[in-house]
């Protein structure tokens, strides 16, 4: 129980990549801490902030066009934490912050803007913006329906050596693999879990938070019964809910 | 035929009632005219939206012909639009007859309705959706637009909000002589309103800086020094030609009292913003100030409805700005009614309730209900917040004791509800 010590949840830049209400986020995982004895806190980052790397989970969450940039420079310019999201922390990315993560991104001009290069993806615009629900079924064993709202225009591709987080049954996702058996969602390392999800993710899919906070504390966690939750599932997944 | 000349000031204006539409729009206003009675004879609503599809159908310059030679105020921006426009629409009323959308709706086709049933004025006030307001503006030459405020709403069907700044801003900029009242205080209008050349700008405050804590104009985290902000880009609060200071108006020649009967600071702002906007279309600012404070009840908001032993205060936010703007109305500690829909003039996306801070609700009875009470009960639960989760809002009164409950619903939530409350007034007589 107590005497543990806190479980830091950083959010990075909600003041940039706060668009999409993934900051949600960081409440789902501090709150699931905490009614399981665990002290946790969220420390919120901005681009003013030096940042912390004491934290063991990262969020960053999806954001327009110029912040996106803006957001992607910012993180380059912090040596220690990109260090720190590379070897030691668990880190949660949304959106436009999953593009940011990877090798490049460009926009509908054809310029390209360095990424993070944290991860083996690259993001360039597609056609058209792909607006709607999204369910998937996700490849970490256990968590079943993955279920959100994807709002994005990026087309990402993965590397060879490169998971995605899950399988596409309806929406877009990365947008690649059309007309093939796999459409890939988002990207799954041992450190970072990448999706194109909002709603936010962690509110609609328990069980991928609980996989977050596993890997972050190396801590069995009890089950947890939340009010509403098989309720929300049910909204968007019906009765093949679980 | 009406001769405009563009960019030599306000709209050269025909006498109203004189105004001569070709035989086609005149066909066409009245086959839309004739589609809303039937509409509203059949019980399938106000009909102004059918109605107003059915004369655009027809006449797609129906808005053009039907605006010409009024003085045509918009009001647009994210929240307060439908509140604002009744604000304005009350005080340009004293000088003469006013078309007005005042149902909310707010596409060419509200507009369109609005224009066609009050056919000879000589004003007109009409609310406009932000996505809709450049082609609007193209097709009506208003006199003034009001640009509230522009933060996050519907983002499944509206993009971002930085290209929706662009846009209305490009548009402003193809109407050198409109006047565009426009909040200083919030960046994404400043960012869109810049390209105006006749700006007033009115100090109304922002209730949420959520979305635009980035500048709009080049990506960079502006700063804030009370009262302005700025960015190393150079945007920054232009210096206000209308603030408010407690419960008055001033601007540098003149205070007006502000004792409006609509509550809340965010009703204040809207007032200060319709009293910018009604001296610029003529209005002696003491006629308008006294039509204000006669203004209690817009498009069914604010209204108490008694139901058995409950008194039911009706409320409207949307979206988590309009939920901050709400929240100095709430500070009773009343029972709370919350009803969430996510359809598509919601928005489907629910994801917006996360921003809005029900941590600091306190401790009081909170139900949860609407077609998406899960989404809305599992944020209450984070938020630690105590509630019960009831879909059907009807079902929901009956686990709430009698006396005054606030009920806050989102766009069809509150509209839906209305409607079962009213029909169920009918059926007991």
């Amino acid at each position: 129980m107590s005497g543990e010590s806190t479980v830091e949840i950083g959010l990075l830049l909600p003041d940039v990549l706060g668009t999409y209400s993934d900051a949600g986020n960081a409440t789902i995982l501090a709150q699931r801490l905490r009614w399981r004895g665990i002290a946790a806190e969220i420390r919120t980052i901005t681009a003013r902030d030096v940042p912390p790397t004491s934290c063991a989970v990262y969020l960053l969450g999806g954001g327009e066009d110029t912040a996106q940039l803006f957001a992607a420079d910012w993180l380059r310019r912090h040596d220690q934490l990109r260090r720190t999201l590379e070897t030691r922390a668990v880190t949660l990315a949304v959106c436009a912050g999953l593009q940011i993560l990877g090798r490049s991104m460009s926009d509908s001009k054809g310029q390209h803007y360095p990424g993070l290069d944290l991860l083996d993806i690259t993001t360039a615009p597609g056609r058209q913006r792909a607006v709607g629900e999204v369910v998937a079924t996700c490849a970490v064993p256990g968590v079943g329906s993955l279920t959100g709202f994807e709002n994005h225009r990026g087309v990402t591709t993965l590397g060879s050596g490169t998971a995605p987080l899950g399988r596409v049954l309806t929406g877009t996702g990365n947008g690649t693999g059309e007309g093939t058996r796999y459409r890939g969602e988002g990207v799954l390392t041992e450190r970072i879990i990448g999706t194109y999800l909002h709603g936010p993710v962690l509110a609609r899919n328990p069980a991928l938070a609980d996989y977050i906070l596993r890997q972050a504390t190396g801590q069995t966690l009890a089950p947890l019964d939340l009010p509403d939750q098989a309720a929300l599932r049910h909204t968007y997944l019906g009765r093949t809910s679980r | 035929m009406v001769v405009q000349t563009p960019g030599a000031g306000p709209v050269a204006m025909a006498p109203p009632g004189q105004l001569r539409l070709g035989w086609w729009t005149r066909a066409a206003v009245h086959a839309g005219l004739a589609t809303a009675g039937l509409s509203r004879r059949l019980g399938l609503g106000a009909g102004s939206i059918i109605g107003g599809r059915v004369t655009l159908a027809l006449d797609r310059h129906a808005l053009r012909h039907l605006a010409a030679g009024r003085r045509v105020v918009l009001v647009s921006g994210t929240n307060g639009k439908t509140t604002t426009s009744h604000l304005v629409a009350a005080a340009v009323r004293t000088a003469g007859r006013v078309a007005h959308n005042a149902g909310g709706s707010n596409m060419a086709d509200g507009a369109v309705a609005a224009l066609a049933e009050a056919r000879d004025t000589e004003y007109a006030v009409i609310e406009v959706d932000e996505l809709h307001l450049a082609a609007v503006a193209e097709a009506v030459d208003p006199a003034v637009v009001v640009l509230l405020n522009l933060t996050r709403d519907q983002l499944d069907r509206a993009t971002e909000v930085g290209a929706i700044a662009s846009a209305v801003g490009r548009a402003l900029a193809r109407h050198p002589s409109t006047v565009v009242v426009a909040n200083a205080d919030d960046p994404m209008v400043v960012s869109a309103a810049a390209l105006a050349s006749r700006p007033i700008w009115v100090a109304a405050g922002a209730s949420w800086l959520g979305d635009a804590s980035s500048c709009p104009r080049c990506g960079q985290t502006l700063t804030f020094t009370e009262p302005g902000w700025q960015c190393a880009c150079g945007l920054s609060r232009p210096t206000p030609d209308w603030w408010i200071e407690d419960s008055k108006v001033y601007t540098a020649d003149a205070v007006l009292p502000l004792d409006i009967r609509l509550p809340g600071q965010v009703n204040r702002s809207n007032a200060a913003m319709a009293l910018a906007a009604a001296c610029a279309v003529g209005i002696s600012a003491d006629q308008a100030a006294s039509a204000l404070r006669e203004v209690d009840v817009v498009a069914g908001r604010y209204a108490v409805v008694h139901r058995g032993g409950q008194d039911l205060r009706m409320l409207l936010a949307k979206n988590p700005a309009g939920w901050a703007g709400m929240l100095s109305m709430l500070s009773e500690p009343r029972p709370l009614l919350v009803i969430i829909n996510a359809r598509e003039a919601d928005g489907r996306d629910t994801s917006w309730l996360w921003d809005v801070p029900f941590e600091h609700f306190g401790s009081r009875q909170v139900v949860a209900s609407g077609e998406r009470a899960a989404d809305l009960g599992v944020r209450l639960s984070y938020a630690g917040l105590d509630h019960c989760t009831v879909a059907d809002p009807l079902a929901a009164l009956e686990t709430l004791p009698p006396g005054q409950i606030d009920v806050v619903a989102n766009y069809t939530a509150f509209h839906q509800f209305r409607r079962r409350l009213s029909r169920e007034r009918e059926a007991t007589g």
